[in-house]
């Protein structure tokens, strides 16, 4: 394919091959990674047990502050995977090409990212071993969730999020498994034959396939906005200053795209450039993420004013000590290194050229990473802090156990997104030849025979 | 197709050819095609889709996401009337909130039915791959597989080759 000028658009032939490069054995540096990434999540799960050892005093958890660091990490999660089904699902709608390129990489982000956000309320819990006490069963002790609450909302919503994820994310797979079934060889063309169902891409298969594909789209649509609002309902449905407001549902869900799309960058950009993937995501793809990274940004702040003007507006003493507290006092600092970060930060993508510069692009992405993080650290543990009574009030200090069960999450997520890619087509074979023009015998297209 | 049947295979490199084939096989009267496509590709698909009613799938989205809300409200206001907690002297339960459980039991049981849907209609799994598929279908070759009586067989193969298949086959 080398001998191909970049210029022309890959062939159907290209394509197959492009991918089937990705999933060649892979090098030092890939295992190198893999040690690294093993090593920290080593750390995480020992500090885990340790904590189920120890009792939840080891993760700093005291009143007022119960929720702390695992709430802040399990919402940032759940943020992450959202954008994925902006783009999966939305896009798809919209008919937006540039999707194919890098939808599947978001799909397979999405789940991971799901995947490691539910560990966090089972840590959180202490005694994760009761979690099923949540699921709804008939059972001798008469204990039954209630369904008025907001945090089982929060179970159905995530459960839902993930399983219908999961469901698009197979769907979608499968016609690219059978290509790589009909060119691997071995143990690999045994499994990728169990996987692709017997998929031949007849015309009996396709319509049916293209059908239920535009019909998950539309059922996933709504879901982009409703996981987020659901999760923002954890905090608005409580009476805590800071917390109780109608502002919440949007809020969330444009911050949770906003930062899924640069975790997207943060994992795109180095897929492109170790499997070469230049000719299928271009400038023009990294200019359209980094246009949205901006329009939610630039929402992200109108947010941010608003959450301001509302809480100085309404007249409450608690809304507005609680404000006053957050901008001056101990977490301070955490508040403006989040206006740092999301909302001055991603305004250099105003400029043309820095949309497309990949260093700019990943430093700002990384920015937005650690300034979604600390959102969601300031709307629960500044608030939880200063509430209504000063003999409630408390400051949350981060411990040792819990910041590294926090950082071996990040690890758990990038083992599982460097596993899936040496495994599964990281880019979509049927999608990205759907963009590129059919070949044709009459006004035929330079590169095709 | 009867017991006696023949299928003979075109494999084309180019769209507009395989349309071509598929426009002179309808027009000649065969209708027992199968045609295979590395992408689903529009004006393949046109011609196709002509004289067929649309997919099925979207009933099983249906019945799924139907199935989904009644569970939802069935499940929340039944456990409140046999479990419920009252609170403040109200009604055990209370709609508003149960309309996020019926939600989002909707979206996941349509989408469930929507994949079983897909999986039943296309006839998945299967085991064994049909004797016409070629594995260059699902790189860059398109197929088109007629099913005929044998003495048809060499009308359908000068077809094939007349509307430029590349190879024809048996």
């Amino acid at each position: 394919m080398s001998t191909v000028p970049e210029a022309l658009p890959p062939t159907y032939a290209d394509v197959n091959r492009d991918v089937e490069r990705t999933l060649a054995p892979p090098g030092n540096l890939y295992f190198t990674w893999m040690c690294v990434v093993g090593l920290i999540l080593t750390a995480g799960i020992l500090a885990w047990t340790y904590q189920i050892w120890v009792g939840m005093g080891a993760a700093g958890k005291r009143t007022p502050q119960m929720w702390a660091m695992y709430i802040t990490t399990f919402v940032f999660w759940i943020g992450i995977g959202n954008a994925d089904t902006l783009i999966s699902a939305v896009l798809y709608l919209f008919r937006a090409g540039w999707r194919t390129s890098i939808y599947r990489a978001a799909e397979a982000m999405t789940i991971f990212a799901v995947l490691t956000a539910g560990l966090f309320p089972l840590i959180h819990a202490g005694r994760m071993w009761f979690a099923y006490y949540l699921l709804p069963y008939a059972n001798q002790r008469y204990l039954w969730p209630n369904f008025k609450s907001p945090l089982v909302w929060d179970v159905f919503a995530i459960s839902t999020y993930l399983s219908i994820s999961t469901v698009f994310f197979i769907t979608g797979l499968v016609p690219d498994i059978a290509a790589l079934r009909d060119t691997s060889t071995g143990w690999r063309r045994r499994i990728y034959g169990m996987l692709a169902l017997g998929w031949e891409g007849a015309d009996s298969q396709w319509r049916h396939y293209r059908r239920a594909y535009g019909l998950l789209a539309a059922l996933a649509t709504p879901l982009v906005l409703s996981v987020h609002s659901v999760v923002s309902w954890d905090f608005a449905m409580a009476l805590v200053p800071g917390w109780h407001s109608t502002l919440f549902a949007p809020f969330f869900v444009n911050g949770a795209i906003f930062s899924g799309f640069a975790m997207v960058v943060v994992l795109v950009l180095p897929m492109r450039h170790f499997f070469q993937l230049h000719r299928y995501v271009t400038d023009k793809h990294l200019d359209a993420v980094a246009k949205l990274i901006l329009i939610t940004s630039l929402v992200l702040t109108y947010f941010y004013l608003c959450e301001i003007f509302t809480a100085w507006y309404s007249g409450d003493h608690f809304e507005k000590a609680s404000l006053f507290w957050k901008i001056t006092e101990t977490y301070a600092w955490a508040l403006w290194l989040m206006y740092f970060c999301n909302c001055i930060s991603p305004l250099i993508l105003f400029w043309k050229k820095a949309r497309t510069n990949v260093v700019i692009l990943y430093v700002v992405s990384i920015l937005v990473l650690i300034g979604m993080w600390f959102e969601r650290f300031n709307i629960i543990v500044p608030s939880l802090g200063h509430d209504f009574y000063p003999y409630t009030w408390g400051i949350y200090i981060p411990t040792p156990t819990d910041t590294m069960i926090v950082v071996g999450s990040f690890a758990w997520f990038f083992l599982l997104f460097l596993g899936f890619i040496k495994l599964m087509p990281s880019l979509s074979i049927v999608e990205v030849k759907e963009v590129i023009p059919p070949p044709m015998k009459d006004a035929r297209h330079a590169g095709h025979h | 197709m009867a017991a006696a049947a023949e299928s003979v295979l075109g494999v084309f490199a180019h769209v507009d050819a395989t349309v071509r084939a598929l426009e002179e096989l309808r027009a000649k009267g065969y209708h027992d095609l199968t045609v295979y496509m590395p992408v689903p590709v529009h004006q393949i698909e046109d011609v196709l889709e002509r004289d067929r009613p649309v997919s099925r799938v979207r009933l099983f989205t249906l019945i799924g996401g139907l199935i989904g809300v009644i569970s939802g409200f069935l499940l929340t206001i039944w456990s409140a009337m046999v479990w419920g907690i009252t609170l403040g002297g109200k009604h055990p339960f209370s709609i508003p909130p149960y309309v996020v459980i019926a939600f989002e039991l909707t979206i996941l049981f349509g989408g469930i039915a929507t994949l079983i849907g897909m999986v039943i209609l296309g006839r998945l799994p299967r085991l064994t791959l049909s004797p016409t598929y070629d594995p260059r279908f699902t790189s860059d070759r398109f197929g088109v597989a007629v099913h005929c009586a044998p003495e048809r067989g060499t009308s359908v193969r000068a077809i094939l080759s007349g509307a430029g298949a590349e190879e024809v086959r048996p």
